[in-house]
């Protein structure tokens, strides 16, 4: 019997979570195949792979996912550049942080998916309302979590950088932004994961490309085989970034594992 | 005897009452000299306000009132000319051990080269040789202590302020991070003020041991320790040294229960 907090080995941990997808997929096909679902409702796998297939034969589908992949990037990295520089200000400075925090606090509670028709009428159906969307979706959440990452830096850490002789700017430059690099470019990690939801949402409105709009059309045809293919699309993918995110992480820094 | 560096001047320090609760007076207007090439250690139970005077010293803190003078001039804030070593663990854990040492003459625009030696030696000095690519969480604790004293040294600071520095180590590895200490003392002549609640370790160091009453924080008696240089750690159970034990243990003790709260 596993006791609490006890390790597995790499190995084990492997093993038991692919066994989790294959249970997964067991069910699914059990539950289909044996015919105790209606095929109007759910595909069964095997007709899903059929229909991915096509889709990624016969209709294009690589350049939807290829759009898709562009805007999640795209809006996400324009909320990056904007939201990490003014949330270690805020985290740094305390007055710019009270000025700043009550609003971004609300405005962190906007759904970005109520936005996708103020944004049609301002930026109309093009790319600019889509990766707008995944900006306002983002911008806040990064900039209120980076500044409570800054803001918790340890003091000890920021007094010792004093008696050494740094000045301010060199405590915000050389203590406050390493001591919080990987925190940061983990928010970013997690953030990026919300950014596809919201992605999907903007999609599915006012849309002619991307894995959103196709999962719209299948709808109309009652295609279930691809749309359940377009989510699993958005999850492998999902899956990949985040591995991505997470090896780049490792290697950057470094000294947190040491 | 040298001139006086530093200069403690009716230093106070009261902290504000926490939510309606009278103010807490931590520390008593104190008045304290320190000579070129001192040692002083700072003696007190826990919570006797010799940190709060070291913080003072250092500049993290302000005192409210009363004034420290650093070679004629006021203290307003932290600053490279007064190194600090702190009771917790404050290496920079995304630089190695080099770059630590490094960090506060990088701060001052010391060219790479002329870094690199100094780093060297330091490195040197400490016995952290061989260390010098490793991350801090990598070293053990008394390890780590040396890094920092090496970092604070390398800046070559007017006077080193020692914060219970060794307080977290166990006991065999503090012994010989005193010896180092005072060896690096011994052959440098840094003018030191070093608070600690061992009473070993106060005499041990010290060519003055301060000892301050329970709170509110006061200077209670002023120690001159006239043991031999070079010190060696078979001196810890000679006659004198006993001696001077005897007589801070007492002075420590009334003081301890009376912040206790026992009579």
């Amino acid at each position: 019997m596993p006791r609490p907090l006890e390790p597995v080995s790499q190995g084990t941990r492997v093993t038991l979570g692919i066994s989790f997808f294959v249970l997964f997929v067991a069910a699914w096909a059990f539950a289909t195949l044996g015919g105790f679902v209606s095929r109007t409702f759910l595909a069964d796998p095997i007709t899903m792979v059929q229909d991915g297939w096509l889709l990624l034969t016969r209709f294009g589908f690589l350049s939807d996912i290829g759009v898709t992949v562009w805007r999640v990037v795209g809006g996400f990295v324009l909320a990056a550049l904007i939201a990490v520089p003014i949330g270690i200000l805020m985290g740094a400075y305390k007055s710019f942080e009270a000025f700043l925090e009550p609003f971004v606090s609300f405005a962190r509670y906007l759904p970005a998916s109520a936005f996708v028709p103020l944004l049609i009428l301002w930026a109309g159906i093009g790319e600019m309302q889509k990766l707008l969307v995944i900006f306002i979706g983002s911008v806040f959440q990064i900039i209120l979590m980076v500044a409570v990452a800054v803001g918790n830096t340890r003091r000890d850490l920021v007094e010792a950088a004093y008696t050494l002789g740094s000045s301010d700017g060199g405590v915000v430059k050389r203590v406050l932004i390493p001591a919080n690099a990987p925190e940061i470019a983990e928010i970013l990690r997690l953030v990026l994961g919300w950014a596809w939801t919201y992605v999907i949402v903007a999609e599915l409105i006012g849309s002619s490309s991307g894995i959103g709009h196709m999962i719209i059309d299948s709808q109309a045809l009652l295609a279930t085989g691809q749309m359940i293919f377009g989510i699993i699309i958005i999850g492998i993918i999902g899956l990949i970034s985040d591995f991505l995110f997470k090896a780049v992480n490792r290697s950057l820094f470094a000294w947190r594992l040491a | 005897m040298t001139g006086t560096i530093l200069q403690i001047e009716n230093v106070s320090r009261v902290f504000p009452g926490v939510r309606g609760g009278a103010p807490v007076r931590a520390l008593e207007p104190t008045n304290l000299q320190v000579a070129q090439n001192d040692f002083i250690t700072i003696l007190g139970p826990s919570g006797c306000g010799k940190s709060t005077l070291l913080r003072i010293v250092a500049g993290l803190d302000r005192p409210s009132g009363g004034r420290v003078l650093l070679n004629g001039r006021e203290i307003k804030g932290p600053g490279a000319d007064r190194g600090m070593v702190f009771q917790s663990y404050t290496l920079f854990p995304w630089l190695t051990i080099a770059e630590n040492i490094a960090y506060g003459l990088r701060e001052k625009g010391v060219p790479k080269s002329q870094r690199q030696d100094i780093v060297a030696s330091y490195t040197e000095k400490v016995g952290l040789r061989g260390f010098e690519n490793h991350y801090p969480k990598q070293l053990s604790g008394g390890m780590q202590q040396r890094t920092a004293i090496a970092r604070a040294l390398a800046n070559d600071p007017e006077i080193l302020l020692l914060d219970e520095p060794f307080g977290a180590l166990d006991n065999q590895t503090r012994g010989l991070m005193q010896e180092l200490l005072l060896g690096i003392w011994e052959r440098e002549r840094k003018t030191v003020l070093f608070v600690t609640h061992d009473i070993e370790e106060a005499i041990f160091l010290a060519s003055r041991v301060v000892v301050m009453s329970a709170r509110p924080g006061r200077i209670k008696a002023d120690i001159p320790v006239d043991l031999p240089h070079p010190r060696h750690y078979t001196m810890k159970t000679t006659p004198e040294f006993s001696g001077l034990k005897a007589q801070l243990t007492e002075e420590i003790r009334v003081e301890a229960l009376q912040a206790e709260g026992v009579h």
